[in-house]
């Protein structure tokens, strides 16, 4: 369904060139679910605005994204509007700015109605209606002439959702969709999109920082750092037998509820590289407990393990049984 | 809402008095006998005396002030002792013009500026809106009178096109009207576009670099109905609020076109007030202005409150 | 402001705003203007000039000649003589106004900012009832019932300008006086007296004179606007905007005794406001200028 292809975005900035994502390669099936995981920086929102093409204007796209069969980074302004919303559709991270104020819900969900499947008023009401009510809304013709402000952090969320899902989208793109919003309704969320994605078969892309929330809901894992996917698998395996040391570290991090109390958190010391100063060798390697000369000098690139499904890109990954290279 | 409504008449309320209080003051400190003035060279000490007893002129100030506002407050404001007419009638006969010349600059204001405004929010940094953006400043350096010579200097001296001064009413005659009134409206348009064009355009740059025009973007909306329903309502706040500020401040302050025009309106009924010492007039005048004035800032806060709904739930 | 974080995540505007803005060419151009100004209007007197009041009947309206550079007016004084006499008047009313606004209104504001309460209310609430009124208005009955002179016009003009001092002095102060260096000399035990003259005031009076500025630019308009119509400067005297008023008649046949004066304006006025909306971005990045 979806593809990219060495895709590199670099942004001019007054403190030099920023190479915010580095020679990415990803693809999604339909009805799969990719996870992509990384901390902030790391250029993984940066990969999300160049797949859907809403890089700032300073911005420089190369490789290609492949959607459908089409390049989307070569796609004529007209006909990638007509997918926009349509077939590709998008849930942003904070859904108290990412609706429009002052705009009433209705407005909102009607007007993506209108403009795609050119339903006339009456019938893209109804269907904005049924939408809510798909999405867990409770009262939803009373929703329709509401302003998101009236809203909890969450409804909105789910009207953001419902904006995505209403043209029947092939590729649902999900940035940070819980990260605004409260604990205890982030998995209600997630539950609600890993369930329309099956029943719409929808192939669906997860952005997030949180290592928690790809277990479980995801095909397919992808980690990237400074720019880079530096590990990718199948996502129970990664859990089982990650390769790189960064995801190593990441799933170190999380607290686990059994752990003895009192139990020190080891977090990743040090902090991820200027972009706009990249270093020679691995980006991750300063803060590395693994890393030796090799890192220092070279970039590891992305190769398999013993699955070609599982790549990784390390000189000194850990949980293979092959012997190291001296 | 009514609510917020409230919370502004009360406010409101004590400026009104304080603007009455102050415009009272004001003429009846001006020096010059006003009795004298009226009875001009049929004065005589004892004449003086006793108009100025008829008129009140020898109680105290504050008495003299609360019996003004009082009769104010019933719908009288004074009669001119020069033309005879009341305040109120001076008022209503000057009024259509100077409201009709208003409405037109700020009309022509707003057609100049918001698309402009636009424009150069749509590409901004660009090489049409470094140029606009300068010439608003430049424009904005240009004063009132040097605008209405240059145009009267285009258009009725070189051109022939419109005429330099006159007028006639709308009633009478629409088609001489509208053309008298083109070269002071766009005098003042002159005046007012840059203004309105650059706060357009900064809401707007700002607006446009919001998430929720992104996501209109991503939802593959036209790029029409992104900027215009999207993008332009809710940057238009503050244009809404300079707008009703500029014709809440040009009902008193279209003095200067007024007058090289030679259109008879409520700036020109003030000035000839004033050189004829006719304090009533002035006095009545004034008032009016000044209330309008403040009777118009609130009624732009009202809309602030319709156009962004957060406003109206107490959110903002 | 300008430096990219390492959290370029998100909704990133990568637009390049530059952290001091450069003071280009423009600026220098308005500064050597405003100097000539005033260079010339001091040193008026020593020019070698004819008198700008002299009248000859006989040269009016006259082109520019070796005795007068840049033509007679309508009564045959001297074209360049008037103008740079003209700038004299316009830059002593439209300096010598805003320091009253200045002084008064930017003291007003800076208690008001620094004493809150009641008394900020009265402040505040007062400024509010004079910017109601139309101040053009206020300025011609001034001049008409006590006379037309350099010194009443000055005087109103200064006046009519206190509250916008005010605005901008209290909203300065509002901004300083929570931070810690005033919160500091408090606990140090200082008085109000000189944490305001100490601490306040130095900062305040930046952008105070940016705005001071701009209070001239706008000074000279006014002036020009009531001298056009003849109240204001009192003839003889040279003053622009008389001098576009007088030019006005004779639009047809010499337009250039209306727009020399005009476009001498035009400049010191667009100079004025370049320089101080140049220093207002400088000194409060927060109100960006253009």
């Amino acid at each position: 369904m979806l593809s990219v292809e060495d895709v590199s975005v670099n942004l001019p900035t007054p403190r030099g060139n920023l190479r915010a994502v580095d020679r990415v390669d990803l693809n999604v099936g339909a009805g799969r679910t990719l996870g992509i995981v990384g901390e902030s920086g790391c250029g993984k929102t940066m990969l999300s605005r160049a797949i859907l093409q809403l890089l700032p204007k300073k911005a420089m796209l190369s490789g290609r994204v492949m959607f459908d069969g089409q390049d989307l980074a070569r796609l004529a302004p007209e006909r990638l509007r007509k997918l926009r919303g349509r077939s590709l559709a998008v849930v942003f991270q904070d859904p108290m700015t990412s609706l429009n104020p002052v705009l009433t819900i209705g407005t909102q969900l009607i007007e993506t109605l209108q403009e795609h499947l050119e339903l006339d008023g009456q019938a893209a009401k109804m269907r904005s209606v049924e939408l809510l009510a798909a999405v867990g809304i409770p009262a939803p013709e009373q929703r329709l002439k509401q302003y998101p402000h009236q809203l909890s952090g969450g409804m909105r969320q789910r009207v953001a959702i419902a904006i995505a899902l209403s043209c029947e989208p092939k590729l649902l793109i999900a940035d940070e969709p819980t990260t605004a919003l409260d604990v205890t309704i982030q998995a209600q969320i997630l539950d609600l999109l890993a369930r329309e994605q099956r029943r719409r078969h929808m192939a669906m892309i997860i952005i997030t920082h949180d290592l928690g929330v790809v277990a479980g809901r995801t095909d397919e894992v992808a980690v990237m750092y400074a720019g880079r996917v530096v590990e990718r698998a199948p996502t129970p395996e990664l859990f089982k037998k990650m390769h790189m040391p960064y995801t190593e570290a990441l799933l170190a991090a999380i607290p686990k509820i059994d752990a003895k109390p009192h139990t020190p958190l080891p977090a990743i010391s040090g902090r991820p590289p200027d972009p706009t100063r990249p270093l020679r060798g691995c980006s991750f390697m300063p803060r590395c407990r693994y890393a030796w000369a090799q890192c220092q000098i070279e970039k590891p690139r992305l190769e398999p393990a013993e699955s070609p499904d599982h790549q990784y890109a390390c000189f000194r990954p850990i949980n293979i049984t092959a012997a190291v290279p001296a | 809402m009514l609510g917020f409504l409230a919370r502004r008449l009360l406010y409101l309320v004590p400026v009104l008095i304080a603007v009455s209080l102050l415009t009272f003051l004001i003429a009846a400190l001006l020096p010059g006998d006003l009795a004298y003035t009226i009875l001009g060279d049929q004065a005589t000490p004892e004449k003086v005396a006793a108009l100025r007893h008829d008129m009140g002129l020898d109680q105290p100030i504050w008495w003299r002030y609360l019996s003004w506002l009082g009769q104010v407050l019933q719908g009288d404001l004074g009669r001119s002792f020069r033309t005879g007419q009341t305040v109120l009638q001076a008022v209503t006969e000057r009024l259509p013009v100077s409201l009709e010349l208003m409405v037109m600059a700020e009309l022509i204001g707003l057609v100049i500026g918001v698309p402009i405004a636009i424009a150069c929010a749509v590409r901004s940094g660009g090489a049409f809106d470094r140029f606009m953006t300068g010439s608003a400043f430049g424009m904005l350096s240009v004063p009132t009178f040097l605008s209405a010579i240059l145009l009267i200097y285009l258009f009725a001296v070189e051109l022939r096109w419109l005429p330099a001064t006159g007028y006639v009413p709308f009633g009478e005659d629409p088609a001489a009207n509208l053309r008298f009134l083109v070269l002071p409206a766009l005098t003042l348009a002159l005046a007012e576009w840059p203004g309105i064009m650059r706060v357009l355009r900064s809401d707007m740059i700002a607006t446009l670099q919001e998430d929720y025009i992104a996501l209109a973007k991503a939802k593959g909306l036209k790029a029409s109905r992104i900027l215009f329903v999207h993008a332009l309502k809710p940057s238009s706040l503050t244009l809404v609020t300079i707008t009703g500020i500029n014709i809440g401040r040009l009902i008193g302050g279209a003095l200067i076109v007024e007058t090289i025009f030679a259109l008879p309106g409520i700036g020109r009924l003030l000035i000839s007030a004033i050189f004829t010492r006719d304090l009533i007039i002035l006095q009545g005048v004034v008032l009016l202005v000044a209330a309008g004035f403040v009777i118009m800032n609130f009624v732009v806060d009202l809309l602030y409150a319709v156009l962004d709904p957060r406003i109206r739930h107490g959110h903002a | 402001m300008a430096t990219l974080e390492l959290g370029i995540e998100g909704d990133v505007v990568v637009s390049p705003v530059r952290r001091t803005r450069r003071l280009g060419p423009l600026f220098w151009a308005a500064i050597v203007w405003m100097v000539a100004v005033v260079a010339a209007s001091a040193f008026a007197d020593l020019l070698p000039l004819p008198s700008p009041t002299d009248m000859d009947m006989l040269e009016r309206r006259a082109p520019a000649s070796a005795l007068h550079w840049l033509g007679t007016d309508g009564l045959g004084r001297d074209e360049l003589a008037r103008l740079i006499h003209g700038a004299r008047v316009s830059l002593i009313v439209g300096v010598c106004a805003p320091v009253i606004g200045i002084t008064i209104g930017g003291a007003l504001g800076i208690l008001a900012g620094y004493f809150r309460g009641r008394f900020e209310t009265l402040v505040v609430g007062s400024m509010d009832v004079l910017l109601a009124f139309p101040p053009l208005v206020f300025a011609l009955a001034v001049t008409a019932y006590l006379g037309q002179s350099i010194l009443n016009l000055t005087c109103i003009l200064g006046v009519l300008g206190i509250p916008a001092f005010m605005r901008v002095a209290r909203a300065a102060t509002l901004s300083l006086a929570r931070r810690e260096f005033v919160i500091a000399a408090q606990a140090l035990g200082a008085t109000h007296a000189r944490i305001l003259l100490r601490e306040l005031l130095p900062n305040v009076i930046l952008p105070l004179f940016a705005f001071f500025l701009l209070g001239v630019a706008v000074t000279i308009v006014v002036e020009g606007a009531l001298s056009f119509l003849g109240l204001g400067v009192p003839p003889p005297t040279a003053s622009w905007g008389g001098m576009i008023g007088e030019g006005r008649e004779s639009l047809e046949i010499a337009p250039r005794l209306a727009f020399l004066p005009a476009f001498a304006m035009f400049l010191t006025v667009l100079s004025f406001n370049l320089v101080g909306d140049t220093l207002r971005a400088l000194t409060d990045p927060r109100q960006g200028a253009l």
